[in-house]
This record gives structure tokens, C-alpha cells and sequence, in this order.
């Protein structure tokens, strides 16, 4: 389990069922969101291709932080793996249907829900 | 003349700065509690892609925000003297600049390992037309202005307590 703190950014993650659950807290921006790239990075190159991002205590997501979660998308895809998101702050619920992203993403109400719709895909 | 304006060194760490004080000029100036929240998007998207187009063109300029409040509208203008940001983006951005549905932004972002290419052209625009009343981009030869605004009641200008 790795640990990252910052004033405006902490990162997380842990394994639950088999999947990487990376937990978020803060704001995601053009200043933060480069750390969040740099873990789904590194959880790729881990060989992580099934995760789920919690963004229940994100205060804050800019089109930066939707590119980091597209392109983190990408990767998983790329070894035909999945990246499910946790949310239901509808102020951060807004900027993915403005974007249209809401189809793009597998959007949750709980990490549970997450992995539960995952494993029934499998 | 503008309420209040700030300039700030185009590094990413000032934009939560600007998005701060934009909200809390915004709630001062009588800006419904309910708007907050897209005034605060719109202002750090505006602020992001201002920053980006510095670190590119003129590192060394400072980027400029214009926070107006009058005539029952609050105005944020965010001013770069800096070239456009890639092709001509809608000189008045409205549902035209947002992705075209259909468009996977999986497949059309740059390559993963371009962070700056991550979100297709147009995104940060798109975002702000979905959240400002009414937006307003104007690209001269010295820059590009964003100008955005949204219903307020007009306190701060007056001087009269929200």
C-alpha cells in the first residue's frame, strides 16, 4: 500500500476481491492531477489492469483530472482491463455529463457496487 | 474598472489562488450559492488553459483575471497574452465547441504518455459552456480573452452587505 499526502491531493490505494481500489481525497487539477497520473502509472506497470477510483471525497475536478482518468482508461484498455469510477457528488457528477464522459465510464455509488458490476462482466 | 483583479506567475499552483478568490469575490458580490460551484469550475478551467498557453508562448507574463460585478452581472475575464492554444476555437463558445457526440475521447486523446494531450482539443471550452450563462472568447493579436459571467445581485458593487 503506498501513501501520498499533500495539502490539496492525497492519494491511496489497497486491493479488495482482486481489484485495485485507488482512493482519492482532495482536489484534482492541473496542479495535483499529475500524482494521480503517476500512480495509475505505476498500478500498470504493477500489472494492475482492473481498477476503481473513489472519488467520494474529491472536492474538486477539472477537464486536467478528467484527461488523467481517461488516460488511465486507455492504459487499463490497453491490456483489456477496466477503470470503474466511485462517485456521487453531483457537483463532480456534472462536469462528466457536461463532457459527455458519463458513457465513457462505469460510474458507481459504491465501491462494493463497483466490484460487484465488474465481476458480473467477467 | 473592474472589482477586483489579479495577476499571478503562470505556474499551476496559483490556479487553486485564482479559483479561490474568484468564488469568494462571487459570493461577495451576490452570486446564488448554487452558482458557486460552476463559477469556481469555470474560473480554474479558464485559469488552466491561460497557464498552459504562458508556459508555451511567454512564461515570464503574468496571466490577468478581471472579477466585474455590475448591472446584476458578475463577470470573470480571464486575460493571456499569449498565441491561441492550438486551431481557432469558437470565437463565442456555446454548445458548438463541446466534443461531438459520439466521439470516443478514449480513442481520440493524444498518446497516454502525453499528458497535455490527454483531453481532446476543446475540452476546457466545452466545460465552461456548460457551466457560464454566457461566455465570450475573443483571440487578438496579443492573446485571448475568456469572458464569462452569471446572474448576481449586484452587493459588492454598491457596497451593501450580502
Amino acid at each position: 500500500m503506498a501513501l501520498e499526502e499533500s495539502v490539496d491531493l492525497k492519494l491511496d490505494h489497497h486491493t479488495k476481491d482482486g481489484i485495485e481500489i485507488v482512493e482519492v481525497e482532495g482536489e484534482i487539477d492541473v496542479y495535483t492531477a499529475p500524482r494521480l497520473r503517476e500512480l495509475l502509472i505505476e498500478l500498470v506497470g504493477d500489472n494492475h489492469y482492473q481498477l476503481v477510483v473513489n472519488m467520494e471525497k474529491v472536492d474538486f475536478l477539472d477537464s486536467t483530472g478528467l484527461g488523467v482518468l481517461v488516460g488511465g482508461l486507455k492504459r487499463v484498455r490497453a491490456h483489456d482491463g477496466s477503470l470503474d469510477l466511485v462517485c456521487t457528488q453531483e457537483r463532480i457528477l456534472k462536469i462528466f455529463r457536461i463532457t459527455g464522459l458519463t458513457k465513457v465510464f462505469g460510474i458507481h455509488d459504491t465501491v462494493d457496487e463497483a466490484i460487484a458490476n465488474r465481476k458480473s462482466e467477467k | 474598472m473592474a472589482t477586483v483583479e489579479v495577476t499571478f506567475t503562470p505556474l499551476a499552483a496559483h490556479v487553486r489562488t485564482a479559483r479561490l478568490v474568484a468564488t469568494a469575490v462571487a459570493r461577495r458580490s451576490g452570486v446564488a450559492e448554487s452558482l458557486l460551484d460552476e463559477v469556481r469550475l469555470a474560473v480554474g478551467e479558464a485559469c488552466s488553459r491561460a497557464v498552459e498557453a504562458h508556459q508555451l508562448h511567454c512564461p515570464t507574463e503574468p496571466v490577468r483575471i478581471s472579477l466585474t460585478d455590475q448591472a446584476g452581472r458578475f463577470e470573470i475575464e480571464v486575460i493571456n497574452t499569449s498565441p491561441a492554444l492550438g486551431p481557432p476555437e469558437s470565437a463565442n463558445a456555446g454548445p458548438k465547441s463541446r466534443p461531438r457526440p459520439g466521439t470516443d475521447p478514449v480513442k481520440s486523446a493524444g498518446g497516454a504518455d502525453d499528458a497535455g494531450a490527454l483531453v481532446p482539443q476543446g475540452f476546457s471550452l466545452a466545460v465552461i459552456a456548460g457551466l457560464a450563462d454566457d461566455v465570450q472568447i475573443s483571440e487578438t493579436a496579443g492573446g485571448t480573452s475568456v469572458r464569462m459571467s452569471w446572474p448576481s445581485a449586484g452587493s459588492l458593487a454598491s457596497g451593501s452587505p450580502v
